[in-house]
């Protein structure tokens, strides 16, 4: 028997009449594709389609096309299923992936539209009107008090308190990816954007590397399970402390960053020795409960003089109800992360298999929180596939206050989607420690990628209020009147709370 | 008093007002009597910044998060009653010393420092510990020293002095975990199952022997030997000075040794295309 039955997906082409000889694409490929004698010889069953070599080639030579291996069809047993089952006869392993759900699930956001005005209600156009964006990340005040301030402004009445918040320039923050999944010049790049753009980047759950204190006031700090590099110094650098519950790929199980990946840096910033597994239990063994975790949130908020402390959560079919707990026990916002969201590693059977997505989570935990009368007493965060600006206007009309994207992120420093994290030979030096493949990503280049990306994202929001005829996000918050869907059931729009396309 | 609940505050009747302080040179003393935890630890906190070195609590009736955050090497507080919950919590440095009981989640997520108690203690104590010592004088619930784990020159250290419930040393990634077994307040067992379930670090020592069904199957059981005691007695000797034990008793038991088989427990669990 050959040693493996698994044939290769793709095709690596080189048309060597162009071809330089340069051996490029050997030097640029982190699976080590390319060996090189006279002329690069690629490897087609090392290729992940992550595009590296194809974009360096000085001659555009390289093609990789689809390996159309013309397996007998048969609906019921997709290639990857044949494929997994080969590679687990062959080792007895957990089929480990990387980046999100790859499975064609409906996407309801692909099915809301956005409404516009015409005639009545004028459209308001953003590049000549002032059009507010700002966001505050945190718990609200059922109500203030408030008297003048003697320069015709107001201010609070004293003894009135109200909990900090966290001012964001835009509805958007960075989704958490630890030092360790993504190197350190990548978190520099998120974080120096941050910065410039004046909203936040999170750390996950792998400590906060000293290189990034210059940017802390832009940094959510992460408390996972593992409680990796978590030190009274830590939770007081950020700007708000984030308690990971679960994650959108991966909901109800650990992490498990396999000793290779933690070098020296790795090992300092967590705090933990080298070359050991990084093991995240699958709860926080401090929280069996809605009173565990409202001790667990105020022990936070002891230790870093009140800052904002938030709960991440993947949403699980139970969503509104835990978030409505998770607000209770006195969280200040709640993040969602929908089941397509991204991982740096996670069990391709957890992946695609388990939570709900993000646009009826969404929906739900508004609902619920209206319901109850304590929607302002904390922010919701939606993440897990946000894909576009449209996304994150549907998001927000869905009854967000801020979205958080990763994927869409990685994306603008040079990730193609080839879902190779848990190798840690990401070609484009993101998911990977190793130094010859890290310095690829300059943090001044990605940080200025990053922040056009998410310019780009706001301007299109603006230009979306306007159509609606309203000059700030607020106003667009949790109002569902403003979508319609076309082409769902009657059952999901009810738990949309949208109306279908032409009622 | 009355113990209706409110939604975001605390037991009715509770003090919420800073509570009295006497402070002579470097040592105060707070009466926590009915005091709102916020304002006691508030207090503490304040004291600490203005240099006061030593601060003893007194009438401390469950409020949580003693020392919860505090640094300084120098700090000592002392607590006279029944401490609460996640008491040095995330602490750095300081000397607790309970004269009572304490609650769940000792030394969560400690740093350095030392806690001392002289009674029994709850659940989940030293989870994620990185540095310090917390000395228990008698029985500790369940899953205790989870996920304790050691780096660099932070070695963290727990000794309880009595038995020990279910998933003992779970976990655990580093540092050192000693149970007695000698101050019990229970007939039955030393020590409850699944002890040192998952261990990838660090060591586990037991006074006396335990069963292999009771350990998870990531452990290696061996007795300590002399090698072993080198290390265990300075700590021993320091846990006998701290709560009035004899050192001789201690030690005239030899000790069960439990080690991980592996510190990559998971290595081989994945496979991918």
């Amino acid at each position: 028997m050959p040693h493996t039955l698994i044939q290769p997906e793709y095709r690596v082409e080189i048309d060597y009449d162009k071809c330089h000889k340069c051996g490029r694409c050997v030097q640029q490929c982190g699976w080590g594709v390319y060996s090189f004698n006279e002329r690069p010889i690629p490897d087609d069953s090392k290729c992940r389609a992550c595009h590296r070599c194809v974009t360096y080639c000085p001659a555009h030579c390289i093609t990789i096309k689809k390996n159309d291996l013309a397996l007998k069809e048969n609906p019921n047993w997709p290639t990857d299923l044949r494929k997994a089952i080969w590679r687990q006869a062959e080792t007895g392993g957990v089929m480990l992936t990387g980046m999100g759900n790859d499975k064609p699930y409906t996407s309801y956001f692909d099915h809301l539209v956005l409404d516009a005005c015409q005639v009545t209600n004028p459209s308001i156009d953003p590049l000549r009107e002032p059009m507010e964006l700002r966001t505050f990340l945190g718990r609200k005040p059922d109500s203030v008090q408030v008297e003048a301030n003697g320069t015709g402004g107001f201010k609070l009445k004293e003894g009135s308190e109200v909990s900090n918040n966290v001012e964001l320039a835009a509805p958007i923050v960075f989704s958490p990816m630890s030092y360790g999944s993504v190197s350190l010049n990548v978190h520099k790049s998120l974080s120096m954007a941050a910065q410039r753009l004046g909203i936040l980047m999170n750390t996950g759950e792998g400590g906060l590397h000293a290189d990034l204190y210059p940017y802390q006031d832009n940094v959510i700090v992460q408390v996972a399970s593992g409680r990796f590099g978590v030190t009274p110094e830590y939770l007081n650098r950020g700007a708000a402390i984030e308690i990971k519950v679960g994650q959108g790929a991966k909901p109800g199980i650990g992490g498990h960053l396999p000793g290779e990946k933690i070098n020296k840096e790795v090992s300092q910033t967590r705090m933990i020795p080298q070359g050991s597994d990084a093991i995240s239990p699958a709860p926080h063994h401090d929280i069996y409960s809605i009173e565990d975790l409202r001790q667990l949130i105020y022990s936070l908020k002891e230790a870093s003089g009140y800052k904002p402390v938030g709960v991440k959560i993947a949403t699980v079919h139970n969503v509104a109800a835990i978030a409505s707990g998770i607000v209770r026990a006195g969280a200040d916002y709640v993040y969602l992360d929908g089941f397509k969201g991204g991982t740096g590693a996670a069990p391709q059977i957890i992946r695609d298999h388990i939570g709900i997505p993000i646009e009826i989570a969404i929906a739900a935990v508004d609902q619920r929180l209206r319901d109850e009368g304590i929607r302002n007493q904390a922010s919701i965060i939606a993440a897990g596939s946000i894909r576009s600006s449209a996304d994150m206007a549907k998001a927000i009309a869905l009854g967000a206050d801020v979205v958080a994207i990763g994927s869409a992120a990685l994306m603008a420093l040079g990730c193609h989607l080839c879902q190779g994290c848990h190798t840690g030979c990401c070609s484009w030096g993101l998911t990977t420690q190793k130094p010859e493949l890290t310095r690829r990503v300059d943090p001044e280049w990605g940080a200025e990628r990053l922040t056009n990306l998410v310019h780009a994202w706001s301007h299109e929001l603006q230009e979306i209020l306007g159509a609606l005829g309203v000059n700030a996000v607020e106003s667009l918050r949790g109002s569902r009147e403003r979508l319609r869907a076309v082409g769902l059931d009657e059952q999901t729009c009810k738990i949309l709370g949208v109306k279908p396309a032409g009622m | 008093m009355t113990q209706s609940t409110q939604n975001n505050g605390p037991i009715e009747g509770y003090i919420k007002t800073p509570p009295s302080v006497t402070v002579e040179g470097d040592t105060a003393r707070i009466d926590a009597q009915s005091v709102y935890y916020r304002n006691m630890n508030d207090s503490v906190r304040k004291l600490v910044a203005d240099g006061v070195k030593n601060i003893t609590l007194d009438h401390v009736n469950g409020q949580r998060y003693i020392g919860n955050g505090v640094s300084g090497k120098d700090v000592r507080i002392e607590v006279n009653g029944t401490a609460g919950n996640d008491m040095a919590m995330f602490m750095n440095g300081p000397t607790v010393e309970v004269f009572g009981n304490a609650q769940d989640g000792v030394g969560n997520t400690m740093n350095a420092g030392k806690v001392i108690v002289h009674g029994d203690a709850g659940d989940v104590l030293g989870y994620g510990m990185r540095g310090g010592k917390v000395f228990i004088k008698k029985d500790v619930g369940y899953r205790v020293g989870i996920h304790m784990k050691a780096y660099e020159n932070l070695i963290p250290v727990m000794v309880c002095g009595g038995k020990a419930r279910d998933f003992f040393g779970e976990y655990m990634a580093g540092g050192m975990l000693v149970l007695l077994g000698m101050n019990s307040q229970f007939e039955g067992p030393l020590v409850g199952g699944y002890v040192g379930t998952g261990m990838h670090g660090g060591v586990i020592y037991l006074r006396g022997e335990v069963e292999p069904w009771q350990c998870g199957r990531e452990v290696g059981i061996f007795t300590a030997d002399e090698e072993d005691m080198k290390t265990l007695g300075p700590v021993l000797k320091e846990y006998c000075d701290a709560l009035d034990m004899d050192y001789d008793e201690v030690v005239s038991v030899p000790f069960t040794k439990l080690v991980p088989i592996s510190h990559r427990p998971y290595g081989k669990m994945y496979t991918y295309l």
